[in-house]
């Protein structure tokens, strides 16, 4: 028998807690009670926290800090998952919305299919792997500090502004996993205003569809000993081929300068 | 060929009959002015008028004066219209500059002038009775439920209170100036100066540097396009969070904090690499709609344990519709930023063309809210160029409920107005990073004399309100029947909904 459910409900979801696993059934939970009972469930001394039946719902894991903790969510989690996130792993059953990770500070997030616009947007920390196909802007602004570099790596295609005013950390585009066969690699502006970090594109691009702020090269063994275990991660998180994945060559994007705009000014 | 057509603006004088040849021009000007050979030597196309050796010179002895050369006279061609042609086609750039728009608009508060009792409805005296400041910022319920509180009166039911308001002991706060932008010292200095006088700084975009830790219920922290320094300790250290859309003195248009300013210490609390660009996108890439903004306002309050959420924007055609959307997205105040606003560093063109005065945007926004049934959800903080008490009264008469102050709070600790922000060799060492300059600010010293300038400022303020015959800043706000305009035309008196004197 089919429910029939009428928008989301603000109450609070049942939790059940197996040691330190504690599941909550979040069908038209609205996001802000479940979220609560997530943060709850963590502070109780939850270290996986399993979401069944997620329908939409916003800001799993935003802000939730503890590198020992676990979310596992099934089903298709709503935007801004992980934003400002710092130290927890999110493992996604399918696939995501808009604005993963966005201003990610630390912490792993996995996403078994596509995910949607804005990805990282602001990451300074940690890795999110998508399997299959991305949207618009993706990787923005990844920036890096210090010892915090933040990872994207997707596995299917993506739209424009791929990596735009980058200015850190790593961004790799794989196209091995792709609604879109007959799309190209990446859109169009990929990487302008880049002035820091490295962005991977497996195979080759149009030169117009990169940002004049680039240098663009053929990855190297240098680069490849950097690449490696990013792709491998990748590789055996999805259960797919490492040798395929390298049996193309990579093109590798540096920005040429790391102020891009330095002499844009003439100051008074 | 001359380097440049370009003549030195100001003439610094020297007599050297008084000068005690001690030397202390040189050391006090950022700007390099001056070499010592046997006497103080000045560069005067070097001078940026900031008054810092003068005011240093025990003989009094050094002049600073409008190099007043003659140009052939131009209406259309004003010199510094020419001398920018000259700089343009000297560098090929964007012209940078900074401190806000200088251009002669029509200064609205100055036509604008504040009632007050006389005989039938009696003045209140401020020294002799209560005169209430104390303002809340934040979103307000529809309606409150009351019960008896068993003594003959009443008291707000359980859990019908204000919903996180940010108590101000006077409706003033300080504009977000981002550490990087301005020295740590003026941070420190407005910190202490907002938690002594129950107020709230702003970090703008530029992270929270750990000695500010202490102060953290007296600071809005910004969370702007660059996400620079954001991370979840941050959002759960400010009294509020401010997402800043856009500002006053440069309308959608981002920021670039060039990499010289990036030192150690700025690097960490924006927590990027030292001596790369930190380079603000235009717009954020996660806001593209209202809903866009919705979801990061409620991001942010996710991430911050639902701390007060406002949204900053630059005053512009459409305001009272934006506002609008800013409110239904669920924000706790909305911040307006006139165009006269000052800042860091701003391309030319966009400071002084881009925007609208602040007072038709508080009346306009005000009114919009008002329409529509929803002005109760949202605090309007308004910005852009207020210079005195009278002008704080006339905005909050207009509808603003709380005004916010950046380059008074810098003049107060110094600016002298110079217009080089950008050069980071702020002479008075406020908007600088070189150490030898930033010492030049004793954060204990300038809390002292912001807490001055704010408690002036409210006292003045008490004392219109008590003209009004009012005794609460509440029974001001959004009275526009309590300001007459002068000399505005008929459709101006309309959109601020003001009255001209004598009707």
């Amino acid at each position: 028998m089919t429910k029939i459910i009428e928008g989301y409900l603000k109450v609070a979801p049942a939790v059940m807690f197996d040691g330190d696993v504690a599941t909550i059934d979040s069908q038209s939970v609205y996001y802000r009670q479940l979220n609560e009972a997530v943060r709850d469930a963590i502070a109780a001394g939850a270290k996986t926290v399993r979401l069944t039946r997620v329908n939409g719902q916003r800001y799993i894991g935003t802000g939730v800090a503890g590198s020992d903790v676990r979310i596992e969510i099934d089903g298709v989690p709503g935007s801004d998952m992980a934003m400002f996130m710092d130290g927890p792993t999110v493992v996604v059953s399918g696939n995501a919305q808009d604005g993963v990770g966005n201003t990610m500070n630390a912490g792993r997030v996995i996403i078994n299919g596509d995910a949607g616009d804005v990805i990282g947007y602001g990451m300074r920390g940690g890795t999110v792997l998508i399997r299959g196909d991305v949207g618009y802007r993706v990787g923005i602004h990844m920036k890096a500090y210090e010892s915090m570099r933040p990872t994207v790596v997707c596995g299917g295609k993506a739209r424009d502004f791929f990596g735009e005013y980058m200015a850190g950390g790593m961004l790799v585009l794989l196209g091995m996993d792709t609604q879109f066969p007959d799309q190209p690699l990446v859109g169009s502006f990929c990487g302008t205003g880049m002035h820091g970090g490295v962005i991977y594109l497996r195979g080759s691009v149009e030169e117009w569809q990169i940002g004049k702020e680039c240098g663009i090269f053929i990855a190297d063994e240098a680069d490849m000993v950097e690449l490696g275990p990013v792709l491998k991660d990748w590789c055996e998180t999805f259960g797919r081929d490492y040798d395929e994945a390298v049996s193309v060559p990579f093109t590798k994007l540096v920005p040429v300068s790391h102020r891009p705009y330095g002499k844009l000014y003439a100051p008074m | 060929m001359p380097t440049t057509f370009i003549q030195p603006e100001f003439r610094v004088e020297i007599d050297y009959d008084k000068c005690h040849k001690c030397g202390r021009c040189v050391q006090q000007c950022g700007w390099g002015v001056y070499s010592f050979n046997e006497r103080p030597i000045p560069d005067d196309s070097k001078c940026r008028a900031c008054h810092r050796c003068v005011t240093f010179c025990p003989a009094h002895c050094i002049r600073i004066t409008k190099n007043d050369l003659a140009f052939r006279e131009s209406d259309n061609w004003s010199p510094d219209l020419r001398k920018a042609v000259w700089r343009q086609a000297e560098t090929g750039g964007v012209m940078l500059t900074s401190m806000g728009n200088p251009k002669p608009y029509t200064r609205i508060f100055d036509s604008l002038v504040l009632d007050a009792c006389q005989v039938t409805n009696p003045s209140i005296d401020p020294l002799r009775e209560p005169m209430e400041l104390r303002t809340y910022l934040g979103r307000k319920p529809d309606s409150v439920e009351v019960e008896p509180d068993g003594e003959g009166g009443f008291r707000l039911a359980e859990g019908s209170g204000m919903m996180n308001n940010v108590m101000l002991e006077t409706p003033l706060i300080f504009g977000g100036m981002s550490y990087g932008s301005v020295s740590l010292n003026v941070h420190k200095s407005l910190a202490m100066a907002a938690s002594r006088l129950g107020i709230l700084m702003n970090t703008g975009e530029g992270g929270l540097h750990v000695d500010l830790y202490p102060y953290q219920d007296n600071i809005i922290v910004q969370c702007a396009s660059g996400r620079f320094g954001v991370n979840p300790d941050y959002l759960r250290r400010g009294a509020a969070i401010e997402i800043k859309v856009g500002q006053g003195a440069k309308p959608g248009i981002g920021g670039h904090l060039p990499g010289e300013k990036i030192n150690k210490e700025v690097s960490t609390t924006r927590m990027i690499p030292q001596g790369t660009d930190a380079i603000s996108p235009a717009p954020h890439h996660d806001i593209y709609s209202i809903e866009d903004l919705r979801q990061l306002i409620y991001a942010l309050k996710e991430a911050s344990g639902y701390k007060p959420v406002g949204v900053k924007i630059a005053a512009v055609h459409n305001v009272a519709a934006i506002a609008s959307g800013i409110v239904r997205a669920g924000a706790d105040y909305v911040y307006l930023d006139g165009f006269k606003g000052g800042t860091g560093a701003a391309p030319q063109i966009i400071r002084d063309n881009i925007g609208i005065p602040i007072e038709v945007a508080i009346a306009v926004v005000d009114q919009r809210l008002r329409d529509e049934g929803i002005r109760n959800q949202a605090s309007i903080v308004a910005a852009g160029s207020i210079r005195s008490s009278a002008d704080m009264a006339k905005a909050i008469a207009l509808g603003a409920d709380v005004v916010a102050i950046g380059s008074a709070a810098l003049i107060a600790l110094g600016c002298h107005m110079c217009q080089s922000c950008h050069t980071g060799s702020c002479s008075w060492g406020i908007t600088t990073q070189k150490p030898e300059l930033t010492r030049r600010i004793d954060p204990e010293w300038g809390a002292e004399r912001l807490v001055n300038l704010v408690h002036a400022w409210s006292h003045e303020l008490q004392e219109i309100l008590g003209a009004l015959g009012v005794n609460s800043v509440e029974s001001l706000r959004g009275s526009r029947e309590r300001l007459r305009s002068i000399g505005l035309d008929e459709q101006m008196n309309k959109v601020l909904g003001v009255k001209p004197v004598g009707m």
